[in-house]
């Protein structure tokens, strides 16, 4: 089988998901041609050389509609030929992007691909795109629904997480996020949002709390308490799981991740094609895997998507120097550390999206950007990077610095 | 069965009039004539408009359910029976001219469906009149356009709560609601029908669902109806446990229909009306819920030529809870009501309870002052037996002890006539020996309440050894007299409900015993369907009270007693522990004053639970928990403790809430059917013990190959 190689990674910064987030006045798709426009421009990248661009968008509606993929190919004035398809596996689309983008190469039908993710929550908001889960009956009820809040709540109940402990990993968050921005961690994949006379309109991660503490945090209520008691949420998610006596709601905004807008790209080749670009490959795609769990809990799935990578790459949880998971929910990644018993030290050692935030669509490549960076900086070998997704999935990707 | 006229004005009237029918009701004849009715309207030109009205008092009171299921056995042909029904109803919102309802009086299901397919609905101000769309508490939907109509004119949020509880309301209520247009003077009703044809009718025909760029603002494509639903969704999972499979299909006809045309709409209405009625539950519902409720209420089971008995005054002994709650129940149907007790305080303490319940009705508006007045003018609370004389009833409902109930008994029997019936209100003592104390046992019967008696719908009447025909005739007359719902039993320990309720509390306990995860009994009784699981039920009955029960027992039955998995869980409870319940503020849960109550952290310090990889599928306990019931009630059979198969369903979802779409502990062996629960309790005796092996009546019928009701 062919190799893929990841040549090179970029992301927008974060702005806040809102009106008063300095990129509600850009649209995504001026998000997502800042970051295609940067991989070319950055790279003297020939872009006929790029067969396709797979961009993960979790709304693909209204300005996020009718394949922004290839209009965002076209809008930022790659070759004719690259074509361009915009997927969506929920909270995991912009890595599933990428291990698309992967496969291409890695079966030989692609020299060349991108891979990355768009999501303006601020403009397209979350449940924008409508779907039958939630609302039709005759699935809903069957098959158990309930909000990602629920699911989260449950997970810290059924595993043990204290409002104190999702709370700690909170403040840790922010407390690992400022450092990176202080240290300069992020800068090499940076690329300001700038207005259409070139002014930076934004070139830092908007989200970040860095003066959070356990006691600004146990000022906040709860958020899933009134749908979970008074909707009836609670009720069928013990349902589906009986030796639940009561969900106890710990999570809040400050411990879950933040509303925000952004894109990514990351560009990935074979051998050959780096030696026809004259660049350098910075990482390996060792193996990738996309796995299903159970859709009430939901947020499960990335152990169990991580221990299938590990499997299709022939390696154990010890083999993987960072891990990267994708903080959704602080309780996601405590059962994830949990599951695979993985120091707190290895995980997310950059901070992750509860500081940061979490472009839905985009951040499975932002994170994936992140590793690369990192296994460069901190001289390390090998890192896994996985998202807890939606309707109960998980997505992992391992990389090898090279 | 249907009038039809045109009077000189061209007002065609088509009239409900069902002669052999206490109410009109929608079968195969009569919609039949009523579709003969309405084309004969559409396809006469000389008629203006139309007035569908009815004979009786009540306009259409529903469907016949007497034929529905069997009629709808094959379902493409009741698919296209549907379809046809379907047809009518639109063809009447389509005739091109004005139909109006006259709704004269209760409008329910199939009938209020034919209000809401014409162009207007007027209806007449009756209190009495119940207007709504019952079909869901009886395991079918709105079919006959219902779930299609109803939302699309009041909307989504107010049409599905109507439809999913079965709401019904008085015509004030529906027009608040929308569901009616119009409330007028009863004496006004035809002519105001009328006038509107002649006048507003004759533009304003064409529905607005018929009309150019008709949404349904709360479809589920809009960002309110997401909400609607995705929230809808979920509390009705959490209140059904998913066990109800026609509230599902209301919703979901109302989800799938709003996003498209009404005709589109009724064609996936008629759908989901058909798979209800293919479903076991609405088969359960429609025989327990309507037909044998409907019989024990008409009395089948009294014994015949024993003339009615009237009731002018009853004697109540004790003014306890129960005493309290039954002189309730007396003066609420004007009857003179003494209500005694030792001390003036007692007797008066249990007569401000009907105070209380009455000063809440004028609260809610539901009664007046004067009520209030009149009703309590009918107790009179007092510690003189004197008081007595002239009672046709007494009940005693004193504390449950042999020697105080034997000397109320003769102190009462003293004051009353020879032929007053005497009856002992007690759940757990054998009736036939308290009857001992009598002097006239034939006259000496069981009647058990249920607390709140002001709200529980059952009396169990226990027929003791010496028991006469006509004094249960004449009980039973009295209960009914009261509005509630007999059933009949033998003398038994624990009589029938009592000692079948037990079995899903012990059985809960034994699990516990056996380390079975606290949460997952709990959830599993719920989600089995009953109203509570067995802790929290244990908590409220009391620990004290289930383990005194048991040392009675214990010393009446001497070596013939046999314990079970739970008596160490009740001891250590209540012995070791002193948490005996919910009344102590602490039992298998804490109470907190300011929150709800919570499993006590301590509970598997003292009931050890095994690791999660042990632990039951919740299927199984489910099982455990309902067939133990049903089991027990198949005993109850076999020793004749209840006679009648209908009066133990009946007593079991009236009684102790077991749940309705099982159609009760007999109907669920049905369902089941008897054969495979033969085989599976056989598999749980063999796993949890010996009181799961089924009686031989049940081995008899599985062999013969037999079923409690007929198929």
């Amino acid at each position: 089988m062919t190799e893929a190689f990841i040549y090179d990674a970029v992301r927008t910064p974060r702005g806040k998901g809102r009106s008063s987030g300095a990129l509600h006045e850009v649209t995504p798709m001026r998000l997502a041609t800042t970051a295609l426009e940067a991989v070319r421009d950055r790279n003297s990248l020939d872009t006929s050389l790029v067969d396709d661009v797979v961009l993960g968008c979790v709304m693909p509606v209204g300005e996020q509609g009718a394949d922004i993929a290839r209009v965002a190919v076209i809008q930022s004035g790659y070759a004719e030929t690259t074509a361009g398809v915009q997927i969506n596996r929920f909270c995991a689309s912009g890595l599933e992007a990428c291990n698309m983008a992967a496969a291409q190469v890695m079966s030989g039908q692609s020299q060349m691909a991108i891979g990355g993710g768009v999501e303006s929550m601020s403009r397209v908001p979350m449940g924008s795109d409508g779907g039958a889960w939630a609302t039709d009956p005759a699935v809903a009820l069957p098959t158990y629904f309930v909000p990602q809040g629920i699911s989260a709540d449950l997970i810290a109940t059924k595993y043990g997480f204290s409002r104190d402990d999702v709370d700690s990993y909170a403040v840790e968050s922010q407390k690992r996020a400022k450092r990176s921005w202080d240290e300069g961690r992020f800068s090499k994949s940076i690329i300001p949002v700038k207005d259409i006379n070139g002014l930076t309109i934004l070139d830092r991660d908007e989200h970040l709390r860095p003066d959070t503490t356990m006691q600004t945090l146990a000022s906040l209520d709860p958020s899933f308490t009134v749908m979970g008691e008074q909707f009836g949420f609670d009720s069928v998610a013990m349902q589906r799981y009986p030796d639940v006596e009561r969900i106890e709601h710990v999570h809040h905004a400050g411990n879950s991740s933040g509303i925000v807008d952004g894109a990514a790209a990351v560009l990935i080749g074979n051998k050959e094609s780096g030696i026809r670009t004259g660049l350098k490959p910075r990482a390996r795609i060792r193996s990738f895997a996309s796995i299903g769990s159970e859709p009430t809990i939901m947020l499960t799935g990335p152990s169990f998507a991580a221990e299938k990578a590990l499997k299709i790459a022939g390696m154990t949880p010890s083999d993987i120097d960072l891990w990267e998971l994708n903080e959704a929910f602080a309780s996601v990644v405590l059962r994830f550390m949990q599951a695979l018993n993985i120091p707190h030290d290895k995980i997310n050692v950059n901070g992750g999206a509860i500081a940061l935030g979490h472009p839905l669509g985009a951040t499975g490549a932002m994170i994936l950007g992140t590793m690369v960076d990192e296994l460069e900086r901190s001289g390390k070998s090998t890192a896994l990077v996985t998202l807890c997704v939606g309707a109960g999935m998980g997505t992992a990707t391992i990389i090898e610095r090279v | 069965m249907i009038d039809y006229n045109v009077d000189g004005d061209g007002v065609a009237s088509i009239t409900w009039n069902m002669a052999d029918r206490p109410m009109n009701v929608m079968n195969g004849d009569s919609i039949g004539a009523f579709r003969d009715a309405v084309y004969k309207a559409i396809g006469d030109k000389a008629v203006k408009g139309v007035i569908v009205t009815s004979a009786k008092n009540d306009f259409v009171a529903g469907a016949d359910l007497t034929n529905l299921l069997k009629e709808s056995k094959d379902a493409a042909k009741a698919t296209q029976n549907s379809f046809a029904l379907q047809k009518l109803f639109r063809d009447i919102e389509k005739a091109g001219k004005p139909f109006v309802a006259a709704m004269n009086g209760t409008a329910l299901g199939g009938g209020y469906e034919i209000c809401l397919a014409c162009h207007r609905r007027i209806a007449a101000d009756n209190p009495k009149a119940l207007i709504g769309l019952p079909e869901a508490t009886i395991g079918l939907l709105p079919g006959a356009g219902g779930t299609q109509r109803l939302p699309r004119l009041i909307g989504v949020s107010k049409a599905l709560p109507m439809m999913l509880e079965g709401k019904k309301v008085d015509p004030k209520a529906a027009l608040a609601l929308g569901m009616v247009d119009e409330v007028v003077a009863p004496a006004d009703l035809l002519k105001r029908a009328k006038d509107w044809i002649l006048n507003e009718g004759q533009s304003s025909h064409v529905k607005p669902w018929d009309q150019k760029g008709f949404r349904v603002p709360e479809a589920a494509n809009t960002p309110r109806g997401a909400q609607v639903f995705t929230a809808g969704n979920a509390m009705l999972r959490a209140k059904t446990q998913g066990n109800y499979p026609n509230a599902q299909y209301i919703m979901s006809c109302v989800y799938e229909g709003m996003l498209v045309d009404i005709d589109t709409g009724l064609k996936i209405e008629s759908r989901y009306f058909v798979a209800c009625t293919q479903s076991k539950e609405a088969r359960n519902m429609i025989r327990s819920l309507f037909f044998s409720i409907g019989e024990a209420n008409k009395l089948a089971n009294r014994p015949k030529n024993v003339p009615t008995q009237s009731y002018t005054k009853v004697g109540i002994l004790g003014a306890g809870m129960m005493g309290a709650g039954i002189a309730w129940a007396c003066s609420s149907v004007g009857i003179q009501t003494v209500l005694l007790d030792s001390t003036q305080d007692s007797a008066d303490k249990g007569k401000a309870y009907s105070a209380a319940l009455l000063d809440k009705r004028i609260k809610s508006k539901r009664g007046t002052e004067a009520d209030k007045e009149k009703q309590l003018g009918l107790i009179k609370a007092t510690t003189s037996y004197d008081d007595l004389k002239g009672c046709e009833l007494i009940i005693e409902a004193v504390f449950e002890d042999r020697n105080i109930k034997a000397d109320v008994t003769k102190k009462a029997e003293a004051q009353i006539a020879t032929d007053a019936i005497f009856a002992s209100n007690t759940s757990t003592l054998p009736i036939s020996g308290l009857a001992e104390a009598s002097s006239r046992p034939a006259n000496f019967i069981g009647l058990h309440f249920f607390s709140p008696v002001d709200k529980m719908p059952l009396v169990e009447i226990i027929r003791g050894k010496q028991t006469s025909d006509e004094t249960l005739a004449r009980a039973m007359d009295f209960v009914k007299k009261i509005r509630k719902t007999p059933i009949v039993v033998n003398d038994s320990r624990g009589f029938y409900t009592s000692r079948v309720f037990a079995t899903y509390v012990t059985e809960g306990l034994t699990m516990l015993a056996e380390g079975v995860h606290p949460a997952i009994i709990e959830n599993a009784g719920k989600m089995a369907g009953m109203p509570v699981g067995p802790l929290a039920l244990a908590d409220e009955v009391s620990m004290e009270l289930m383990y005194r029960v048991r040392q009675q027992t214990k010393k009446d039955l001497g070596d013939a007693y046999k314990s079970d998995g739970s008596e160490p869980v009740l001891q250590t409870m209540v012995e070791k522990l002193g948490r005996i319940g919910k009344k102590a503020g602490k039992g298998f849960y804490d109470y907190p004053a300011d929150g709800k109550k919570k499993l006590w952290a301590e509970l598997s310090k003292h009931f050890p639970v095994k690791p999660e990889a042990e632990q039951p599928d919740v299927q199984d306990v489910i099982k455990r928990l309902v067939y133990i019931q049903s089991v027990e009630t198949a005993r109850c059979l076999e020793e004749k403790v209840v006679i009648d198969v209908r009066d133990a369903d009946v007593g079991s979802i009236m009684g102790w809430g077991f749940p309705p779409f099982r159609g009760g502990t007999v109907s669920n062996i049905d369902t089941v059917g008897v054969q495979p629960f033969v085989a599976e309790c056989d598999q749980l005796a063999q796993k949890h013990g010996a009181r799961f092996t089924p009686p031989k009546l049940l081995r008899d019928m599985a062999a013969g190959g037999k079923s409690f009701y007929a198929a």
